[in-house]
């Protein structure tokens, strides 16, 4: 198996000696991959991840299922939305949630995410709320949240452009941490995650932030979910060596984890940010996952991918194995999911109310959001705006007569 | 007052901003130990330490893509980027990123960035070396554009980049950055707002417009014109987002004419800019129409050639001869 040759944490080093090479993973994507819940609900054993998995309360695994569950079915319903031209557009999730649940649920309050735009789940464990997430898809907003609030940034478009950013802002955690400490602080220590997906993982930017991130050890998880496809294009076309492999070059551990499997992604995501936080650089996990729907509500899977594929890898998902494991455990009822399935169309109510009362903002505010500080053009600009909109005081009232 | 170039004057604003601002720190290729390819941030290393003036790996996108990220933590990181030519690999975080993130936050979160570029040719160099991309920077919203002529200006404006809340390319004209002027490290007197045009010499028969490095050749043009009997009036015009295009209109409304002068070619430049806005503002006043005088529409040429390349003195003059006689 391949966990037992994953560095562990109690080794002061990156245990890159331990991997196995590149070659053998890409013919059997299991084979260097960390899963201890199976698509059959049963929990296996790894040495390591083992200790992580223990630690989880019955309590957590059933929040694990109710935010799964939670933002599948607010999925579902902003991709009714779309449909019915509430939204412009739709990213779905659907079979990515315990990659994402799991990751977001090991982060801690003082840590800092950097999402791409597919990261409801995460947004969900962040304590946004996710009708926020339906401004920028209703054209409301470019970002639509504060992101200090929860340290949860907005969605970057420009894909891998969050990745520097991410190593930057690690880089500010580094100096405030080293000034804190000075300073005999014991505030808790922090670590950023970056998200990007497979596609995203040819950008420039990502090796670019994986340099920056090793150069500086910078604490932070490069949090990426392959799943599989980057709209039409397969992964193979992005990467001849698995993905999780690419952290060898850079000189930091790298880690396949089944992205389906929310206890593992858990248990990883926790081990990777304690080596962060704990001063001993960054991690690259790579959540092997799958798209089970259309990379937007524009796409059309039908027209590059075989149905089989998607009904094989609906047999690896994410909530049927949970569901397996919460009920063969006695850790969940019936009644447990039936309140899963109420909250979640309370949920989808309010984010439906909520994205059908969000109307475009003035203008006017756009031009107030170019620049911090005062800026001669702009309010040039909206003078003239101002001055063009008073030529048509009255003309509305005069248009209902005809 | 003290004598300085303008190269040591940036060094002395820098090291001002990271005294003054705690939050302040430098990145880029080679400015730690070797104090940058042009000796900017010489001794910067030794005074504030490795945490402050970081030699960054060679990637231009790195280093403004983590710059952005540090100042979503508070910080204000002010990057070097070696050559004008060299901006490019970072230019999708700047312009998607950098530019926006103050908008596309509705105002919640703020970027002061400073990206210093060594621009502008005369220095016989290599490709990717010589270049002027100002105006591509300038047609993007959310940045500001300013760019020193003299020491003082330097010493004050490096350091008004810094403490601006919204990002900040600083444009160095590294031809001049040998030139020697006086600086007064007390008090910035009319260098107080680094986005306000200075007019260098006042005339009343045309205006000249330029700005960095083009700003000594304006000058010393308007001193020619002189002594054929023109009164010359330049205008360092000192930011080029926003542009401090009231003083340049008021200029223009006593002079009737204007010449715009930059290095950077003229076809989709910062001197059409100032031309259609002048028309706008002062049609009347104008004598003759605005012309400018500029690189041509074509890559930079050769070090052998770029003194043809390049506007000079006569070619601001020839563009006077034309305005005065239209």
């Amino acid at each position: 198996m391949g966990a037992t040759q994953l560095p562990t944490p109690g080794i002061n080093g990156t245990g890159l000696d331990q991997q196995s090479p590149a070659g053998g993973a890409s013919s059997d994507p299991a084979a260097d991959m960390i899963q201890l819940l199976g698509p059959d609900g049963k929990l296996g054993t790894d040495p390591v991840f083992s200790d992580y998995a223990k630690r989880l309360e019955p309590e957590q695994l059933r929040g694990f299922y109710a935010d799964m569950a939670k933002v599948r079915r607010f999925d579902q319903e902003a991709t009714a939305l779309q449909r019915q031209g509430e939204l412009a557009l739709w990213v779905p999730l659907t079979g990515q949630e315990a990659a994402q649940i799991g990751s977001g649920r090991a982060t801690q309050r003082q840590d800092y995410i950097f999402p791409t735009y597919r990261e409801h789940g995460v947004a969900l464990t962040r304590d946004v709320d996710l009708a926020e997430l339906l401004k920028l898809f209703r054209g409301i907003s470019n970002g639509g949240w504060d992101p200090t609030e929860n340290n949860f940034h907005l969605y970057t478009l420009v894909l891998a452009a969050q990745t520097l950013h991410s190593v930057g802002y690690a880089m500010g955690i580094q100096r405030d941490q080293k000034l804190a400490e000075a300073n005999g602080s014991n505030d808790p220590k922090a670590a950023v995650v970056a998200y990007f997906g497979d596609g995203a993982s040819s950008e420039g930017d990502v090796h670019e932030s994986m340099v920056f991130a090793a150069s500086y050890n910078a604490p932070v998880v490069f949090f990426c979910q392959n799943n599989h496809w980057a709209i039409s294009v397969p992964t193979e076309v992005q990467t001849k060596v698995p993905l999780f492999n690419r952290a060898k070059g850079y000189g930091f551990p790298g880690i396949r984890v089944d992205g389906n499997d929310v206890i593992a992604v858990h248990a990883v995501t926790e081990w990777a940010l304690e080596h962060a936080r704990e001063g001993r650089g960054p991690v690259l996990i790579e959540a092997y996952t799958y798209r089970v729907g259309a990379h937007t509500t524009a796409d059309d899977p039908t027209k590059y991918r075989e149905s089989a594929e998607e009904t094989a890898w609906r047999g690896k998902d994410p909530l049927d194995r949970l569901e397996k494991y919460l009920r063969s455990e006695g850790f969940a009822d019936e009644a447990f999911f039936e309140q899963v399935r109420v909250d979640g169309d309370k949920l989808a109510a309010h984010v439906r109310s909520t994205a059908q009362g969000l109307q475009g903002p003035n203008f006017r505010e756009s031009f107030a959001g170019v620049y911090a500080e005062p800026h001669p053009l702009v309010a040039e600009e909206l003078a003239w705006f101002e001055e063009y909109s008073a030529g048509f005081e009255g003309d509305e009232e005069e248009g209902t007569d005809n | 007052m003290t004598t300085m170039t303008i190269a040591k004057a940036i060094n002395e604003g820098l090291r001002a901003s990271l005294t003054n601002n705690p939050k302040s720190l430098l990145m880029g290729e080679d400015i730690g130990p070797l104090g940058g390819v042009y000796r900017v941030t010489d001794g910067l290393i030794r005074e504030f330490g490795a945490d402050r003036v970081v030699d960054t790996p060679l990637a231009e996108s790195g280093i403004v893509g983590t710059a952005i990220g540090l100042a979503l933590r508070g910080y204000r990181p002010i990057c070097e980027i070696q050559f004008d030519g060299f901006v490019f690999p970072g230019f999708n975080q700047i312009t998607t990123q950098l530019a926006k993130m103050h908008s596309r936050s509705g105002g919640k979160l703020t970027v002061p960035v400073v990206i210093r570029i060594p621009y502008g040719g005369g220095i016989g160099s290599i490709e990717h070396h010589s270049e002027s991309p100002e105006a591509l920077f300038a047609h993007t919203a959310g940045l500001r554009i300013i760019t020193p002529s003299n020491a003082h200006d330097a010493y004050w404006m490096i350091q008004q980049a810094v403490d601006c809340t919204d990002p900040v390319i600083f444009f160095e004209p590294k031809r001049r950055y040998w030139l020697k002027g006086e600086v007064d490290t007390e008090n910035p007197g009319p260098a107080s707002d680094p986005f306000q045009a200075h007019v260098l010499r006042e005339g009343s028969d045309a205006t000249i417009v330029a700005y960095g490095p083009l700003v000594p050749v304006a000058l010393a043009a308007a001193a020619a014109a002189e002594e054929d009997g023109h009164s010359i009036e330049v205008i360092d015009l000192r930011s080029i987002s926003p542009i401090d295009f009231d003083t340049v209109t008021t200029s223009v409304k006593k002079t009737g004419r204007l010449i715009v002068a930059h290095e950077a070619p003229t076809f989709g430049g910062i001197g059409g800019e100032i031309a259609a806005r002048i028309s706008e503002r002062a049609f009347l006043h104008l004598e003759a129409p605005v012309i400018r005088v500029g690189g041509f529409h074509m890559p930079y040429p050769v070090a052998k050639v770029e003194e043809d390349y390049l506007p000079d003195i006569d070619k601001i003059l020839e563009a006077l001869d034309r305005s005065l006689a239209y």
